[in-house]
């Protein structure tokens, strides 16, 4: 059982939960996760490490609402109790001076960005964080990346702020400018894929942390299998930090879509639970 | 309680009743396949002192040498004979301490009931059967497990870890608690009782009963840390600095798979991924619990053991139209329990038997189909049992939309690297002698994480030789 300490709404669909688990932040480091169920009946989900805060006990989860779980974790308020948080799962996001670094976060993987940023600048880097969205209002944790960041890119798809066009791009311009020695890409598979597919041709390695379907999160189930160099892993044990360039991207995908159906039943039902009224 | 009359059998019906066993009564077949209800209902008062009347009270004792844990069986026996059901339940926890799981889960047929003397002629006694029923007896009728005894021991004031909850750690943490020492279990998923709840299906083994062994233990006083990944949440060693002796019984829960080509398929489980969204995760209840699962058409379960067929016929509860299990040796060779196999059988599991897969077949993503070749018995191997070797041109597609491979487990490398003087053998397994005690002093160790994927009672034997070595251990300790 884990209590509800804080709640953000960084943007409708982005939550940021500040959660009672001293344990765990006592021995968690950045690139780790946690596996959470919210209530008795649910699923065991995994969630990146946004803040790991050892002096007060908590753990910083984001949680981009997409599904029943997320959903439920979502709705949650300060004091409510989460039913399971276990971890820290995972292998650290090895840390040292690399140089020029670009980390890159999509969608909820700004936040984790942020702990794993915050160490590579400690350990001598020049960090510079890209962060993208459709508009200038969808964008986050723009200013808690520079908290620790050299520069912060900013990208939109219609241009309402910083440059105009994808990450990517940035990504490109950046590497071609003032040259880039190590990449660090969280976010959708889609994301990860095309930062992965930019920076090949430059060959700087890239790390990406694979978000494949899991259950217990300690390497029992074998739902997170992955191929990584034409050799099957195990994302929650083997990872999930892995290279961006090996990572075969389609099976990622297909295998997030095994329960499609499902979740679609699944939403429909905790929806209706939720709001009675809509029919 | 309702009164127990004791049936006076003359000596002709006592020879009648002893050329068979008693029946245990059980859900129909066609039925059963469609719900995940306990399978077999259980004996009867009666039908338990039938049977108890078969026994020959032998003075060798074969049926003994039989067992893993050496219960006392003609003992157990002549006390169900007299009526005395709670008396037998306790004579039998001398030795094993969780006869309700034993009784339903023990391979009978090649321990106890292989050596029963009076198998020679006739059926063997059905002593699993009357285990069970005296445990069961005796939770309802006796205020629960009689692990939970009311008088609390003097503390000790010694501290012992136990890390994982299966049978090997609960009766680790139970007969030590019963010592005075005080026992924490760690267990790294949400619930404790290993296998029992993650893997063994509820139509097998119903979750009120591991629940009731888990309650039990919590009564002695044992604190159970549940969602607590020892490796990562905590070392061994750090474990080790707060606590005066630590006990690993984590088990085999590393899943094989073939290496064959399409293995990632979407439909492609593992046995441990299929069972634990089925029972821990009560997919089978889905949407009203969150965990889905793929559900009905055709699917193939590859592999012949316990572990195959709980897939298999959780597939069948689950909605399938077709199940094939698929495995590469014949039926005499299947690992698993003969009552399982019986019972898959009558709920129409179509055994491919003498196949073995070669490749998944996919289509965008999914599997198709499983493609199998013929094989026939050749020489023995090291093990005895004759190789399979493959009938050149005898490949086939079984058109399926899920696969479940159940070809064994592993050892999970999470504990041994991260205790890296804990000595390890070849297999990945943490080496620990007859008495549990490992490389590491103050470190125990037993199960499945020890000898590999065995059996319930193997484990529950193993933890309690160690309880008493590290009992041992912790007495030889001076206390500061
Ligand atoms: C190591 C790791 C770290 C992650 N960190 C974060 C994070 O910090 N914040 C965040 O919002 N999301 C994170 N995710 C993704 C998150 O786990 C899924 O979005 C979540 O499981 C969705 O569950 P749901 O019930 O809300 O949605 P569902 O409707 O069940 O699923 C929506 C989609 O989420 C994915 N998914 C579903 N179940 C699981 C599961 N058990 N494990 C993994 N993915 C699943 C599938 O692609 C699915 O199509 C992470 C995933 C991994 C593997
Ligand atoms: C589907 C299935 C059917 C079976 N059927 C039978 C049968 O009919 N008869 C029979 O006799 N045997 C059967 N077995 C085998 C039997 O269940 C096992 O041999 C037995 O459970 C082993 O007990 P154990 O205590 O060693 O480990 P387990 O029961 O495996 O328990 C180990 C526990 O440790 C936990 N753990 C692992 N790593 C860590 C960690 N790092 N930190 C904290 N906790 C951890 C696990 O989550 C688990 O709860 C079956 C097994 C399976 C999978
Ligand atoms: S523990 Fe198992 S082998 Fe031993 S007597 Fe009981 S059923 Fe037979
Ligand atoms: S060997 Fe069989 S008949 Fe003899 S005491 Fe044991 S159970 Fe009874
Ligand atoms: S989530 Fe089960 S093995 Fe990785």
């Amino acid at each position: 059982m884990a209590k509800v300490l804080g709640k953000e709404v960084l943007r409708s669909d982005l939550i940021a939960l500040k959660v009672e688990a001293p344990e765990i932040a006592k021995k968690a480091k950045a690139g780790q996760f946690v596996v959470v169920r919210a209530d008795e009946v649910g699923e065991r989900i995994p969630l990146s490490l946004a803040r790991i805060s050892p002096e007060d006990g908590s753990l910083g989860l984001v949680v981009q609402t997409i599904g029943v779980t997320s959903s439920k974790l979502g709705a949650m308020n300060v004091g409510d109790d989460i039913a399971d948080i276990a971890g820290p799962m995972g292998h650290a996001t090895p840390i040292k001076n690399y140089g020029r670094v670009a980390l890159l976060g999509g969608g909820f993987g700004a936040a984790p960005m942020y702990p794993i940023g915050k160490a590579l600048k400690e350990a001598g880097n020049t960090v510079t964080s890209i962060i993208g969205a459709r508009s200038a209002d969808l964008l986050v944790y723009e200013k808690e990346l520079a908290e620790f960041s050299d520069q912060v890119l900013v990208s939109t798809d219609d241009g309402s702020k910083g440059f105009k066009g994808l990450v990517t791009d940035v990504l490109k311009q950046e590497i071609e400018a003032n040259g880039v020695d190590w990449v660090m890409a969280i976010g959708p598979a889609i994301m990860m894929k095309f930062v992965s597919l930019a920076t090949k041709p430059y060959g700087i390695k890239t790390f990406v942390s694979l978000n494949p379907i899991m259950v217990d999160g300690t390497g029992m189930c074998g739902a997170c299998r992955v191929s990584v160099g034409g050799k099957t892993m195990f994302g929650c044990t083997d990872g999930p930090d892995f290279d961006g360039h090996l990572v075969d991207w389609d099976l990622l995908m297909t295998r997030q879509r095994t329960y499609l159906t499902e979740e679609k039943v699944a939403m429909e039902k905790y929806s209706c639970s939720c709001v009675p009224s809509a029919k | 309680m309702a009164e127990i009359k004791i049936p006076e059998f003359t000596k002709e019906e006592i020879k009648e009743i002893r050329k068979t066993r008693t029946a245990m009564p059980e859900q129909d077949a066609k039925a059963r396949g469609r719900n995940f209800e306990e399978v077999t209902i259980g004996f009867t008062a009666e039908d338990a002192l039938r049977e108890a009347n078969r026994c020959l009270a032998c003075k060798k004792r074969d049926c003994v040498s039989g067992c893993p844990v050496e219960v006392p069986i003609p003992e157990f026996i002549a006390l169900i004979k007299e009526g005395d059901f709670i008396g037998a339940a306790k004579k039998i926890k001398e030795k094993n301490p969780v006869p309700a799981v034993c009784g339903r889960v023990c391979p009978q047929e090649s321990q106890c009931e292989s050596k029963c003397a009076l198998g020679k002629k006739n059926e063997p006694v059905a002593i699993g059967r009357m285990e069970r029923f005296v445990a069961d007896y005796e939770r309802v009728n006796g205020g629960g497990s009689s692990n939970g005894q009311v008088k609390k021991p003097k503390p000790s004031g010694f501290k012992v870890a136990v890390v994982g909850t299966g049978p090997a750690g609960l009766v680790v943490a139970a007969d030590l608690a019963k010592l005075g020492h005080e026992v924490t279990m760690f267990e790294a998923l949400h619930k404790a009782g290993g296998v029992l709840v993650y893997g063994i299906p509820e139509f097998r083994l119903p979750k009120a009963i591991v629940q009731s062994e888990v309650d039990g233990i919590k009564a002695l006083g044992v604190n159970i840390k549940v969602d607590s990944v020892v490796g990562k949440l905590y070392t061994i060693d750090e474990l080790l600095g707060d606590f005066d002796a630590v006990f690993i019984g984590s088990g085999a829960g590393l899943p094989m798979f073939l290496n064959i080509p399409g293995e990632n398929l979407n439909g492609v489980y593992s046995a441990n991924e299929f069972l634990t969204r089925t029972n821990l995760m009560k997919a089978y209840l889905f949407p009203e619990y969150d965990t889905p699962i793929k559900k009905g058409g055709h699917v193939a379960v590859v592999g012949g053991g316990n572990v195959a067929m709980d897939s298999a016929r959780t597939a069948l509860r689950l909605g399938a139209e077709a199940v094939y299990l698929v495995y590469r040796r014949s039926m005499e060779e299947l690992p698993a329990r003969k009552e399982e196999v019986h019972h898959a059988i009558e709920e129409g599991i179509d055994f491919r038997l003498l196949t073995n897969p070669v490749e998944i077949v996919g289509e965008d993503g999914w599997v198709r189909g499983i493609k199998c070749v013929k094989m026939e018995l050749g020489e023995p191997d090291e093990s005895g049992r004759r190789r399979p070797v493959t009938i050149e041109g005898s490949e086939y597609v079984i058109e399926v939309d899920t696969v479940v491979m159940s070809i064994g487990t592993g050892s999970n490398p999470i504990i041994p690297n991260s205790t890296p003087d804990l000595e390890i053998n070849r297999r990945g397994y943490i080496v620990a002698d007859e008495s549990g005690a490992t490389s590491k002093p103050g470190i125990f160790a037993g199960g499945d994480i020890v000898t590999g994927s065995a059996t319930v009672i193997l484990a529950a034997g193993a933890g309690r030789k160690a309880a008493n070595s590290i009992h041992e251990y912790l007495m030889t300790k001076v206390k500061a």
